[in-house]
């Protein structure tokens, strides 16, 4: 076991399946010398050279395009997306394409490739560096989604999407970087998808977050520990969702509060308040609530804590779901 | 004195076999392809016309004729190796014919059944892009591979000219010429994106001239001249295989045809420009070299429209009787193993209340 941080964690993961596989590549805008903006990619140019972590040209729906074809012909290329706001412009080429050539062909090409994208706020970025634009790809049949929301998670869910065979969006929650340090195996180990951590157990109410937001609903639980048994879930992968775990939760709880940074409006909430309504309706004590961005803007930084769901927030709405 | 402003001379059209049938070049194919590019257009223009006809009867859903521009696509993709790679657009019998593509796949997938782009495994295929100039950038991409691996595969991928006007032209062409890669691009220059001529796409005088800005050669010749298409395509590819770089080449042809099925150009396409380009012919002026030069007569043309059409009807046999398409395949190759929540909709769907 070795203290990273997600940054490191991510990297390390890059690292081991790079000296594993020669079909990995890493692609983008910036992720060579420099090593990219966050630093994911950091020595990984002079380790493995030219050839194998690229410097594109800045165009983000060429890069993911090339990847599409580069995982057509056998590769396993991670193009990095260097902002969430900008993977909107590779975002039909993932829709289009990416998502369906393994459907059009019925099997005779398919797309292995991981697009490793930051997401989230809350770190005083420039306008569009700051979105959480997990639904749409959610909303894509044929995409596979993971958040990890700790460099532990974060390792274990990239060597899983890196040897996944279908396109994976990974998204990389920036606030959190740098923000936690833990415990990682040095060695290699897989988390599988679909299936969701059960952080804490509890029995009075069901929380449910994932990625960037999993720190600070923990220090909010943290707040009110010794009041309420809390079970906390951390999603993991978002497609495929791991709806067996909620509903088990659900049906011993009978409460639960879901919290992410995304807009509200068709947000994952929405999508898991729909399963519950479906498999454990009336196992239901009071109705979920949402705690999430809202259906604006994402706020340039003066504003951007009070959109971003915060700690009193989600206590608030611990409680109010408590006390229905 | 306007030595900082860029000047350009606009490239001439390359042409070796004339519109009357003479050859202005000895830099002519053996006799051998010559037959097989007489064949394959031939079929190409067969398949075309009873596709359409097909489509008249409720038999095949919206299709895009290639009629007329068959020289362009037989021509391009003879100068290909099997193992090379070739992405088309959505208008390209002839090229599938000569990448020997079965005939009754290029039909089943107009006819609606994804199983007509599941490429059979000795042909290195990608299946027809609708979205137009995505293929671009994944051929590209395919390049890039190739490259990578270092097995001298060379990746063709075909384009129309209302292609050149979107991004994913610009962003592959110039991720091609970034890297070097082993790429000829062919634009068939039909003049016409459904209704919108070529002066409202680019007001560039020429396509080829774009491949300029990307760093690399770009070359013009006659789309209707096969042996101009093939010599120059033939040249391209070469170079791409020793490691030269990428080519764009803009076949200048024109579109005879509605633009598919569901579209009627009457109401657009001067007359006079069909009069014009009926002249051009492309397997007209072809037939009329190989007859100049003894090696074709009316026997042979009746001989192969015979083999031609009884060929085509097997095809549409064969197409009609392919199995029809299951509801479980919407759900089970979207990825590799489905997973669980899709199963319970799978379950759904095959329920049988649809």
């Amino acid at each position: 076991m070795v203290i990273m941080n997600m940054v490191q964690a991510i990297n390390n993961a890059l690292d081991i399946e790079m000296s594993k596989d020669e079909n990995v590549v890493v692609l983008g805008e910036d992720v060579g010398k420099d090593g990219g903006v966050f630093r994911v990619t950091e020595g990984l140019w002079k380790k493995y050279g030219d050839n194998r972590v690229i410097d594109t040209p800045l165009a983000e729906a060429g890069i993911i395009a090339t990847s599409i074809g580069m995982a057509v012909y056998g590769m396993k290329p991670i193009p990095e997306i260097q902002f969430d706001g900008f993977s909107i412009l590779g975002l039909n080429q993932l829709i289009n394409h990416a998502s369906r050539i393994r459907n059009r062909t019925r099997g005779r090409y398919h797309v292995p490739m991981v697009v490793r994208i930051p997401y989230s706020g809350g770190i005083r970025a420039l306008e569009h560096h700051g979105e959480s634009p997990e639904t749409y790809f959610v909303h894509t049949p044929g995409l596979k989604v993971v958040i990890p929301s700790s460099p532990y998670e974060a390792k274990g869910l990239l060597l899983s999407a890196i040897r996944d065979p279908d396109p994976v969006i990974y998204l990389e929650p920036k606030r959190v970087y740098r923000a936690i340090k833990e415990e990682v195996p040095e060695k290699d180990f897989t988390i599988p998808f679909g299936k969701a951590n059960i952080v804490q157990e509890g029995n009075d109410i069901t929380i449910i977050s994932y990625g960037s937001m999993l720190r600070t609903v923990k220090q909010a639980i943290e707040k009110i520990k010794d009041k309420y048994s809390i079970e906390l879930i951390d999603l993991r992968t978002l497609t495929p969702l791991d709806t067996d775990t909620i509903i088990n939760s659900i049906k011993k709880t009978g409460r639960s509060v879901i919290i992410h940074e995304a807009q509200r409006k068709l947000g994952m909430a929405s999508e898991i308040i729909t399963r519950i309504n479906e498999k454990a309706l009336l196992n239901l004590k009071a109705p979920i609530k949402r705690i999430t961005g809202y259906d604006v803007i994402y706020p340039l930084m003066k504003l951007e804590n009070s959109y971003l769901p915060s700690i009193n927030r989600i206590i608030k709405g611990i409680e109010e779901t408590m006390n229905f | 004195m306007d030595n900082y402003k860029t000047k350009f001379i606009p490239p001439e059209i390359f042409q070796i076999l004339k519109d009357d049938g003479k050859i202005n070049s000895k830099e002519i194919p053996d006799e051998k392809i010559i037959k097989k590019m007489y064949e394959s257009m031939v079929y190409a223009r067969i398949s075309d016309d009873m596709i359409i006809k097909l489509q008249r009867e409720g038999r095949c859903g919206t299709y895009a004729s290639s009629l007329g521009e068959e020289a362009t696509q037989v021509g391009s993709a003879l100068a290909l190796k099997q193992t090379d790679w070739m992405f088309p657009y959505f208008r390209e019998i002839g090229s599938h014919i000569v990448r020997e593509f079965p005939m009754n796949m290029y039909m089943l997938y107009w006819m609606g059944n994804e199983f007509g782009s599941k490429i059979p495994e000795n042909i290195n295929n990608f299946p027809m892009a609708v979205p137009v100039a995505s293929q671009i950038p994944h051929a590209t991409g395919v390049a890039m591979a190739s490259k990578f691996k270092k097995d001298n595969n060379v990746v063709m991928c075909y384009l129309g000219d209302g292609a050149t006007s979107e991004g994913d032209f610009h962003e592959g062409l110039n991720f091609a010429g970034v890297f070097n890669v082993p790429i000829v691009y062919i634009c068939q220059n039909n003049q016409w994106a459904i209704s919108v001529p070529l002066s409202k796409q680019t007001a560039a005088e020429t396509i080829a001239q774009k491949a300029i800005a990307y760093g690399f050669e770009g070359v013009r010749v006659d789309g209707n001249d096969v042996f101009g298409v093939y010599k120059v395509v033939k040249d391209a590819v070469e170079k791409a295989r020793n490691g030269k770089g990428p080519t764009l080449i803009e076949c200048v042809t024109y579109r005879m045809s509605d633009h598919t099925t569901a579209d009627d150009s009457k109401k657009y396409v001067p007359k006079k420009d069909l009069e014009f380009w009926k002249l051009k012919d492309p397997i007209i002026r072809l037939k009329k070299y190989m007859e100049s030069k003894n090696i074709w007569n009316e026997n042979n043309e009746k001989e192969l429209i015979e083999k031609l059409t009884k060929k085509i009807k097997d095809e549409v046999k064969k197409a009609e009787e392919y199995p029809s398409p299951k509801i479980e395949d919407m759900f089970d190759f979207l990825y590799e193993k489905i997973p669980k929540e899709l199963e319970e909709q799978k379950k759904e769907a095959m329920s049988g209340v649809e």
